[in-house]
């Protein structure tokens, strides 16, 4: 069953056409992902599904089980349960680890900012009385905003970019979090460009110039990727979709 | 427990010792009270209602009309080891209280004083302070001033403080609306610092309704090397002011300044923020900061998309800037 339904969407920012006709099925407890170059789309139509304010506006239509979202704000979808995990999170200055992640907990029992903290690889005692900022490290800060989202316990989350700046010693935290997520029933939908965040994912769409070029396995996701757009000269550019035999012989990278 | 007040019967002194206690509670001190190694100085109004000094330190106190003349003297060499505790209180609904604070730290000596303003009834107050502090050389001072006012808004706060620092001397001051309503707050602090010093003044206020608030930070860096940091956080909605007017001024080398001002202004409320930097040595460095505006939007989406309301998320957000 589709959790979320992206329905002939069109957004324009600015007067230009930034997200074009994207119609996307999103199955309830599945991991997918989003792939696509720089300048894609790909955090635009995250914002657009959590409903960020100045991207309210489009043509087409989002369904969250079955429901139209698309005049609800911020906070009506997020008591919906989606939630979104910001590429670059914020910075909050004086508010505190504890404060944030308990601000976000559904259930607030003590214990929760603790577990969660753990659960992506941080020890409690150090960070739970500093502050969300500049302070903390970017690599960090991503951590934090996760656990965050673990003490929410959403019905969808969208992660932009979850692995960026994130060593590689702490990468197997994401992705426990990412796999706890799915175990609590959660939908996940992932934006990257790591192939290893990719490699946890389902279900793929490949999004350029922001129309969905592509949608499959991720393995045809990836091979795809390989075979079109590495060697494509005209980032967001793409020329017209065109039969692409998945069996044929392997990758060539100009 | 030392009391200066005249001899009074034991009827008297239970009430007083009612004042005392209340007072010191709403300051969230009493615990000083029971401590014989903490130094404190209560006033009601004009009246000084209990005074314990420590080794090292003197305090005297006269009075003055509609107030309290204070000098506080601490001995060179000197390290006051638990924070000591003036507290200033008016539990009047209709006052006027003059405070004429002399502060003199011996050199390399350390202490920090809590300062606590506690209006808790005020209709119509006014407290006028009228500070002259000087600071030996190498020595710490830190002056945290703790309010906590009534929700009437009646109040008029005019603190203005003078403050000298010796060579390698540190300051550090702190203003912090407990609880309670502004009022009007006009403060007035300005600082000459000296070769190494360092000074750092932090002022941290939430406005509403018609408070207004004014605050003038002069930092006079005219040793060679010293340094000085002007931070203050302000919050103002509904119809409320604030005018936060910081300066630096730089003449000696090797002088490092930074000014740093944040307002966040919600429904009619009205900020301005005026920085100065003035720099009249080529090898000094001062750096500013400032922003006027409502919260920041990536911050309010955050919290609003983990299920906060806009309201809720405003408020966590000014929790943490003035916290
Ligand atoms: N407010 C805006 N006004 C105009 N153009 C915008 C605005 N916001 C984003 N864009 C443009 O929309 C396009 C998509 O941006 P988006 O951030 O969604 O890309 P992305 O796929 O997430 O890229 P990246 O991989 O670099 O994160 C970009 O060309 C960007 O410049
Ligand atoms: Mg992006």
């Amino acid at each position: 069953m589709a959790i979320l339904e992206i329905k002939n969407l069109n957004l324009s920012l600015n007067g230009s056409l930034i997200l074009s006709n994207v119609n996307i099925s999103f199955s309830e407890g599945y991991i997918h992902a989003i792939v696509g170059p720089n300048g894609a789309g790909k955090t635009t139509l995250g914002y657009v599904i959590m409903g960020i304010e100045g991207f309210r506006n489009f043509d087409g239509d989002i369904l969250f089980k079955g429901e139209s979202i698309k005049n609800l704000n911020v906070t009506e979808r997020a008591r919906k349960g989606i939630t979104l995990a910001w590429q670059e999170p914020a910075r909050f200055e004086g508010l505190t680890v504890e404060k944030f992640i308990m601000s976000s907990a559904r259930v607030k029992n003590p214990g929760i900012v603790r577990e969660v903290l753990i659960k992506v690889g941080m020890e409690p005692e150090e960070y739970v009385n500093r502050a969300v900022d500049e302070t903390l490290s970017g690599g960090e800060r991503k951590k934090i905003e996760l656990a965050s989202i673990l003490a929410m316990k959403p019905s969808l989350v969208i992660l932009d970019e979850p692995d960026s700046g994130i060593d590689i010693s702490s990468i197997e935290n994401i992705f426990e979090a990412i796999k706890f997520l799915k175990s609590n029933g959660t939908t996940i939908i992932l934006i990257t460009h790591s192939l290893a965040v990719l490699r946890h994912a389902e279900q793929a769409f490949l999004l350029c110039n922001g129309c969905v070029l592509r949608e499959g396995s991720v393995n045809e996701i990836i091979k795809y990727f390989g075979k079109k757009c590495l060697p494509c000269v005209h980032k967001n550019k793409p020329e017209e979709p065109e039969d692409f035999d998945l069996r044929t012989d392997e990758v060539k990278i100009k | 427990m030392v009391n200066k007040n005249k001899k009074e019967d034991g009827q008297a002194m239970v009430i007083k010792n009612d004042e005392l206690y209340s007072i010191a509670r709403i300051a969230n001190i009493d615990f000083a009270l029971r401590d014989p190694n903490t130094a404190r100085l209560i006033i009601n109004k004009d009246r000084v209602i209990e005074a314990k000094t420590v080794e090292g330190l003197t305090v005297n106190s006269e009075g003055i009309k509609d107030g309290v003349k204070i000098s506080i003297f601490l001995a060179p060499e000197t390290k006051v080891e638990n924070p000591v505790h003036l507290c200033f209180g008016v539990t009047h609904k209709k006052a006027i209280q003059r405070i004429v604070l002399d502060i003199e730290i011996g050199k390399n000596s350390q202490i920090v004083i809590f300062s606590h303003c506690v209006f808790p009834n005020a209709i119509d107050v006014k407290h006028i302070m009228d500070a002259n502090i000087r600071i030996g050389k190498g020595a710490k001072y830190s002056y945290l001033e703790r309010h906590v006012h009534s929700e009437e808004g009646g109040i008029t706060v005019i603190p203005k403080s003078r403050i000298a620092l010796k060579e390698g001397a540190r300051l550090k001051t702190e203003f912090e609306l407990l609880s309670g309503r502004v009022g009007k707050i006009d403060m007035d602090y300005e600082t000459v610092s000296e070769k190494n010093s360092v000074m750092e003044m932090t002022a941290k206020i939430d406005g509403k309704g018609k408070d207004v608030i004014k605050i003038r930070e002069v930092g006079n860096l005219v040793g060679e090397g010293s340094r000085g940091v002007l931070t203050s956080r302000v919050a103002v909605r509904d119809k409320a002011s604030a005018e936060i007017y910081n300066k630096l001024v730089a003449t000696a080398p090797y002088v490092r300044g930074h000014v740093d001002c944040k307002e966040i202004i919600q429904g009619d409320a009205v900020a301005s923020a005026i920085p100065i930097v003035e720099v009249a040595n080529p090898k000094a460095r001062i750096t500013h900061e400032a922003s006027i505006g409502s919260v920041d939007a990536k911050q309010l989406q955050t919290l609003m998309s983990r299920g906060l309301t806009e309201e809720e998320a405003t408020a966590l957000i000014i929790e943490g800037l003035l916290g």
